[in-house]
């Protein structure tokens, strides 16, 4: 699927710059709030959901090449992250629900390819 | 699901914000035609005419002496032929309202003009007010390109280099060695230095997983620097054509137990440290499984040093050491 269905799908909120997101192609998903584990489980082009939203996220994203970083339960994060985000390339993605809810929404609409 | 844009890939999406940043970077003066043909206002529309023919052009700024006094353009030319007049001079059938724009404005400037005033053309004028060129929207897409083909063939020549830097230079052991000081709580730039690896390994040529492990393995030798030690530390990473050496150094505290710090789970960190996420007790696991040799020394005179090998010239088993307390 591709990340504007994710996107529609989910009701998110764009915090990055506007992009083509039918063209970008996601296949797999991560969820947790530890980065290191994150970095061991995390594929790459991958999505990852996070109730974390300070700045060293974006590193992380960055480094696992991940397609999107969507934050849950409304923690937005700071202007310093989202400037970041744009820098490196990586889409940061808003919701006002819970990780557990997003996680089984993206399963229900066919995610697998942890 | 029916696409609402056209497909872009991510290659043209990057040079679609390139040309952006072109668009307020380039000077009208780098896009536009100088040399440009002109007229005078007491010529016949006939002289015109044929000039247009024979310049293979559909319009011209009109000068008195030295002075900018109108434009002429293909649409006064057909209203005059319409008119069946083409004695009159140009005087009688040039726009004298003129839209202009300064060299030094940048390309954007000229973007918004041609949306906003619908002109096919804007005559240009330097700083003291003379015609110094002409722009058309073509002159604007070809500057476009041109510039574009600079960054390009500038990246190229950054990536060519790089890449034959180790052939280019002669030794019995050529190599390239990047530092990295790593200040203590420093989260804001946490993870900045692995990024900057990462991409100088892509540039000299490594293979992305091979980049990527080397990112993970030091991003994770990174945060421990921020969040473990008393000063911060150092980060050397030393590429050769064969393999790719990457250490972690400090001058303490030290590590109490390294056979329990390589234990998955087993953390030191503060409840503030987990609140940013880390302290998963992941972090040397990670590094383990990443590269293809770890060794972590540490003491509480001499601090901690973790060294890190990835090989490059074979596929190499993942022969891990294990830590050991000196």
């Amino acid at each position: 699927m591709n990340l504007q269905e994710i996107i529609d799908n989910l009701h998110l909120k764009l915090l990055t710059r506007e992009n083509d997101f039918y063209s970008i192609n996601v296949e797999s998903g991560y969820a947790s709030d530890l980065l290191s584990c994150v970095m061991t489980g995390a594929k790459s082009r991958g999505v990852w959901i996070t109730l974390m939203s300070h700045s060293n996220i974006i590193a992380v994203a960055s480094l696992l090449d991940l397609s999107a970083i969507i934050i849950t339960e409304n923690a937005m994060p700071d202007e310093d992250t989202i400037a970041k985000a744009n820098d490196e390339g990586i889409v940061l993605l808003l919701s006002i629900h819970p990780t557990f809810q997003i996680v089984g929404q993206l399963w229900e609409m066919g995610l697998r390819g942890t | 699901m029916a696409s609402r844009y056209p497909v872009i890939s991510d290659a043209d999406a990057e040079s679609i914000t390139r040309v952006e940043e072109l668009a307020y970077e380039l000077r009208i003066e780098e896009v536009m035609t100088t040399n440009v043909f002109t007229l005078s206002p007491e010529m016949t529309m006939k002289a015109a005419l044929d000039s247009f023919q024979k310049e293979r052009i559909s319009g011209a700024p009109v000068k008195l002496g030295d002075t900018l006094v109108g434009l002429l353009s293909i649409e006064d030319l057909i209203r005059c032929l319409r008119d069946g007049r083409i004695d009159l001079t140009v005087a009688d059938y040039m726009s004298d309202k003129l839209i202009t724009i300064n060299t030094f404005d940048p390309v954007v400037e000229a973007l918004r003009l041609f949306v906003k005033t619908k002109v096919g053309r804007l005559p240009v004028l330097d700083s003291n007010k003379k015609l110094a060129g002409i722009l058309t929207k073509g002159d604007i897409t070809n500057g476009l390109l041109k510039a574009l083909q600079r960054d390009y063939q500038a990246e190229e020549l950054i990536r060519y280099r790089a890449s034959h830097l180790f052939e280019d230079i002669n030794s019995d052991r050529t190599s390239l060695i990047l530092r990295y000081n790593i200040k203590k709580d420093d989260f804001t730039h946490g993870g900045a230095a692995s990024n900057h690896i990462k991409k100088a390994l892509l540039r000299l040529g490594a293979d992305p997983q091979t980049a990527r492990r080397c990112g993970i393995a030091v991003y994770e030798a990174e945060m421990n620097l921020i969040i473990h030690t008393d000063k911060g530390g150092t980060l050397r990473i030393e590429i050769e054509p064969h393999k790719i050496t990457m250490e972690a150094y400090d001058e303490g505290p030290g590590i109490d137990d390294v056979e329990k710090a390589m234990q998955p789970g087993y953390s030191t960190a503060t409840e503030k440290v987990r609140e940013m996420g880390f302290g998963a007790g992941m972090g040397l696991v990670n590094i383990k499984r990443c590269v293809n040799e770890m060794k972590l020394i540490s003491s509480k005179e001499r601090g901690t040093n973790l060294f890190m090998v990835m090989h490059l010239d074979r596929q190499v088993t993942n022969q891990q050491s294990y830590g050991e307390n000196k």
